[in-house]
């Protein structure tokens, strides 16, 4: 029995703010996305701009967090690169999705034989250490930013279409859902009108989740060399350079380190904002 | 006699989702003394387990009980600390939930589960405690084997009694039940009514009963209190209120138990092609193997025979198990049939809906029984409905918005509800939405799934009344798959009785009505809660020999619990659908003597 069942009146969706930690997981992702968008404009020097004849110079006012090995701005360097590590996770995480998400939500809506089958496959796919994939592909085909994307993509892929069939499973046991196919609905009407719309919310979860893993992945194959090359520079590759500089007590390592586990947790911290409610609605409708 | 408990007052506010307050519960009064069984009734949302569990001291979340004085054994509950609640909640007043599947632990054997709140509230243990169990397990006439097996081995009448047995375990002076039958099948409902009321009166303990049938409550309760809208309507003792009920609602809710009319005697139009036509249709739960096609071992269906007329309203009635909701699934194309052929005027249908051509999928839809899981979500009222307009008629925008209004108008909704989720609307509202949307394919067969059971007894009604107006309005055919028949003889034609599977009797609705039954449709005839003291005891008795709800794998499926079961004859041969007139058939071994003369017997006629 649930209150308020007999009356007609119409229950709106609650409007809150989010909570506390969520606002902070916000900001930083705004923050990220801002440096992203616009990062170049803002530094005031360019990329490869020798501010200084000494390695590591200390922290002024001219260069707020020192500078970097060839004596170069450490901040604008920063700048410069956002675009370059988000861009990329964002742009391989998407390529992933969008394969794994119509994988994942196709072999859940025909089931039978074809899923057993596509579910043998991306269980393969998944037993591959992602680094391993990673490291022969760019052996193979050398590094590129395009090449980048698809590997990463491909490690990705299977890995969503898994998250996505489990929870397009839950969804399609559902009544509304099996009302669309009696209705007589085509496999690609299910998935998009009725499978989609609830599965938003987890899979944005998901989705936040490959981003992090992207950019951390990106970030440990530049730190190898095999990820973003030079003149071109990612957050990865500026905590490689900047390496010997830690031993001199510098920071030019450790701020685009820094910047790297800020922008994670920032969005772990959206991830599990959006997991709670959603995952609370789920139930609660799978329950009713 | 000092009472047990003493509400005065009560008021409980919720939150509204809006930031606000409403107050849920306006200022209810209630006593119940020792020993004695008060009845809550009402709708849903009328505040009566609200009211019910404030008994124990607790609010749901999002509600606070804001003001009243609730008093048990003279002792202020509301100014109890936890421990003091603690003690109460457990120990001195329990509380036996709906469903006993979610408040059971799967992992813990039956037996160390009753004993739990005995050893937590330290009232017994060892050989002491095993004793009690013993003596619970008597008294609620469970197998004494029961204590070492787990939930899931359990039936569901045994599962809600496994819950008694726990709430009853400390001996508490108040027992707080939940609707604790509500989810179970008419017959097993008996078996859980029955031990409910002799463990209450064994133990003298006072009850709290809440529910929503008044006929249920009639048999276990002293005194009813009927509620709406958060307050008290009426109240008094059983017979009084059952017989010379004062309040305008409390004679709807009666009318809702005792049907006003048994529309009978309408002669089905016997066209030379019937709408729908099953032969000899077999369904089984196993999918298609990777290896083949499955074995037949687990049959939900076997050798069905049905025809739906056009414009007809056949019943398919049967407990849950029977398979009916499986056969409903098997016209629609949502389930494959093993073998056997389904023809809709005439041509035959696809197995799986996606073979079927448009046309033909336009001409069935099919109505779920959840309307809170039978809608989108995420789709509002408007496209929900729209959807079959666009789908099979192609139809443009403005077009659909039209005939969304007319079907939404058709269902005896405004107009305005179009813009609403369907989270926005009440659960009869919402089996209303899913009811235009049916219509809105202009079907010819309507397969409805148990459509009324997961609604109030009141709203079930309006429900049925608008199914009725809506058939008279068209020359849609209904396929009504229902566990009770007492609403079924309100819409339907013709009956089928489905048990194991396997289609028992079969006629017209007022023949089915007409000694002599089948064995098992005299059996549900008899389950059907009525108003009428002494139908419990009667209708126990009547249950038949075993308990067993296990169907036979060969001979008579039903012939485990059939008490006219012809030992030799029953558990060997399956007998043959046997045409007695014109249109209705027994599968039964007894001649219709044999079973005339046994349901005409004194305990079998009930007085309705
Ligand atoms: S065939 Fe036998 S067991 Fe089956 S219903 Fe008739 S008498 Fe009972």
């Amino acid at each position: 029995m649930s209150a308020g069942e007999a009356t007609a009146q119409a229950i709106p969706r609650p409007r809150r703010l989010p909570p506390p930690l969520a606002c902070i997981g916000l900001a930083i992702v705004a923050i990220g996305l801002i440096m992203a968008l616009l990062g170049p404009f803002l530094a005031r020097h360019g990329a490869g701009e020798l501010i200084s004849e000494r390695p590591f110079p200390a922290a002024s006012w001219a260069l707020p967090f020192g500078g970097d090995h060839l004596g170069r701005d450490v901040l604008s360097r920063l700048l410069h690169a956002a675009p370059v590590t988000i861009g990329l996770a964002l742009g391989a995480t998407t390529v992933g999705f969008v394969i794994g998400l119509t994988v994942g939500f196709f072999t859940a809506e025909v089931r039978g034989r074809t899923d057993t089958m596509i579910t043998w496959i991306l269980d393969i796919l998944v037993s591959f250490p992602p680094k391993l994939i990673a490291l022969i592909a760019i052996a193979g085909l050398g590094s590129s930013l395009p090449i980048l994307i698809a590997t990463l993509g491909f490690v990705h892929a299977p890995r969503v279409a898994r998250v996505a069939r489990a929870v397009a499973m839950n969804i399609s046991a559902m009544d509304f859902v099996e009302a669309a196919r009696a209705r007589g609905e085509s496999v690609l009407a299910v998935m998009v009108r009725e499978i989609w719309p609830s599965a938003r919310r987890p899979m944005a979860v998901e989705f936040g989740l490959r981003v992090t893993f992207s950019i951390l992945v990106l970030s440990s194959l530049s730190f190898l060399g095999l990820g973003v090359q030079p003149p071109m520079t990612d957050w990865g590759s500026m905590v490689r350079e900047n390496m010997s500089g830690i031993f001199l007590g510098t920071p030019a390592a450790l701020i685009p380190a820094l910047a790297i586990g800020i922008l994670t947790v920032g969005i772990n911290l959206v991830i599990d904002w959006i997991g709670g409610s959603s995952g609370r609605r789920l139930t609660e409708e799978l329950s009713r | 006699m000092r009472p047990v408990l003493e509400i005065a007052g009560l008021v409980v506010r919720a939150d509204d989702g809006k930031g606000s307050w409403i107050d849920t519960i306006r200022n209810v009064d209630l006593t119940v003394s020792a020993g004695e069984v008060v009845a809550l009734i009402g709708e849903s949302g009328a505040g009566k387990s609200t009211v019910a569990l404030a008994a124990l001291g607790y609010a749901r979340p999002g509600t606070r009980l804001v003001e009243g004085r609730i008093l048990f054994d003279g002792q202020d509950v509301r100014a109890l600390d936890e421990r003091g609640l603690r003690r109460l909640r457990g120990r001195d007043a329990s509380y036996v939930a709906q469903s006993a599947q979610d408040a059971l632990n799967p992992a813990i054997p039956i037996g160390a589960q009753i004993a739990e709140p005995l050893l937590i509230h330290g009232i017994a243990s060892g050989t002491e405690a095993e004793a009690r169990i013993a003596s619970l397990i008597g008294l609620l006439d469970l197998p004494v084997g029961i204590v070492t097996r787990f939930p899931h081995q359990a039936s569901g009448g045994q599962q809600q009694r496994i819950m008694l047995a726990m709430a009853m375990a400390c001996a508490p002076r108040l027992l707080v039940l939940d609707e604790p039958t509500t989810a179970l099948d008419v017959t097993t409902q008996i078996e859980v009514l029955k031990a409910i009321r002799t463990a209450i009166r064994g133990q003298g303990s006072a009850a709290i009963y809440v529910s929503h049938d008044l006929a249920v409550v009639a048999q276990i309760a002293d005194r009813i209190v009927v509620m709406r809208h958060g307050a008290i309507v009426e109240q008094g003792p059983t017979a009084e209120i059952v017989e010379r009920p004062k309040q305008p609602y409390t004679v709807t809710l009666i009318d809702a138990v005792r049907p006003r009319d048994r529309r009978l005697a309408r002669e089905a139009p016997r066209g030379p092609a019937p709408l729908l036509a099953l032969r000899g249709v077999n369904a089984s739960y196993e999918q298609q193997g990777w290896f083949g096609p499955a074995r037949g071992g687990n049959k939900v269906l076997r050798d069905i025979d049905l025809t739906v007329g056009k414009g007809e309203v056949l019943a398919v009635v049967g407990e849950s198990g029977s398979g009916k909701s499986t056969l409903a699934r098997v016209v629609a194309g949502l389930h494959p049939r093993l073998s056997g052929d389904i023809a809709l005027a005439g041509t035959t249908l696809a197995d799986r809906v996606r073979r079927r051509p448009l046309e033909q999928r336009r001409r069935i839809q099919i109505i779920f029984q959840s309307p809170d899981l039978s809608l989108n979500p995420e789709e509002r009222v408007g496209e929900i409905i729209g959807r079959p307009r666009q789908l099979y008629f192609n139809e443009a925008r403005t077009n659909r918005d039209a005939h969304t209004d007319r079907l939404l108008d058709m269902v005896g909704l405004p107009p305005s509800y179009e813009r609403r989720f369907p989270a926005e609307l009440s659960g009869g509202e919402r089996q209303r939405v899913a009811i235009a949307r049916a219509f809105a394919a202009e079907p010819d067969l309507i397969l409805c799934d148990e459509i009324l059971s997961s609604l109030d007894v009141v709203i079930a009604a309006q429900i049925l009344e608008l199914m009725r107006e809506l058939k008279r309005k068209s020359s849609v055919a209904y396929l009504f798959i229902s566990h009770d028949l007492v609403t079924v003889a309100q819409i339907a034609d013709r009956i089928a009785v489905l048990y194991a599977g396997t289609v028992l009797e079969l006629g017209a609705t007022s023949a089915v009505f007409t000694p002599p039954h089948h064995p098992y449709t005299a059996l549900l005839m008899a389950a059907v809660p009525q108003l009428r003291r002494g139908w419990l005891d009667d209708a126990f008795k009547l249950r038949g020999p075993t308990a067993q709800r296990r169907a036979a794998p060969t001979g008579c499926p039903f012939q485990p619990r059939c008490p006219l079961a012809i030992p030799g004859l029953c558990e060997r041969e399956l007998p043959p659908l046997r045409e007695q007139t014109s249109g209705h058939a027994i599968r039964c071994h007894r001649s219709d003597a044999e079973l005339r003369q046994a349901q005409t017997s004194p305990v079998q006629t009930s007085p309705n």
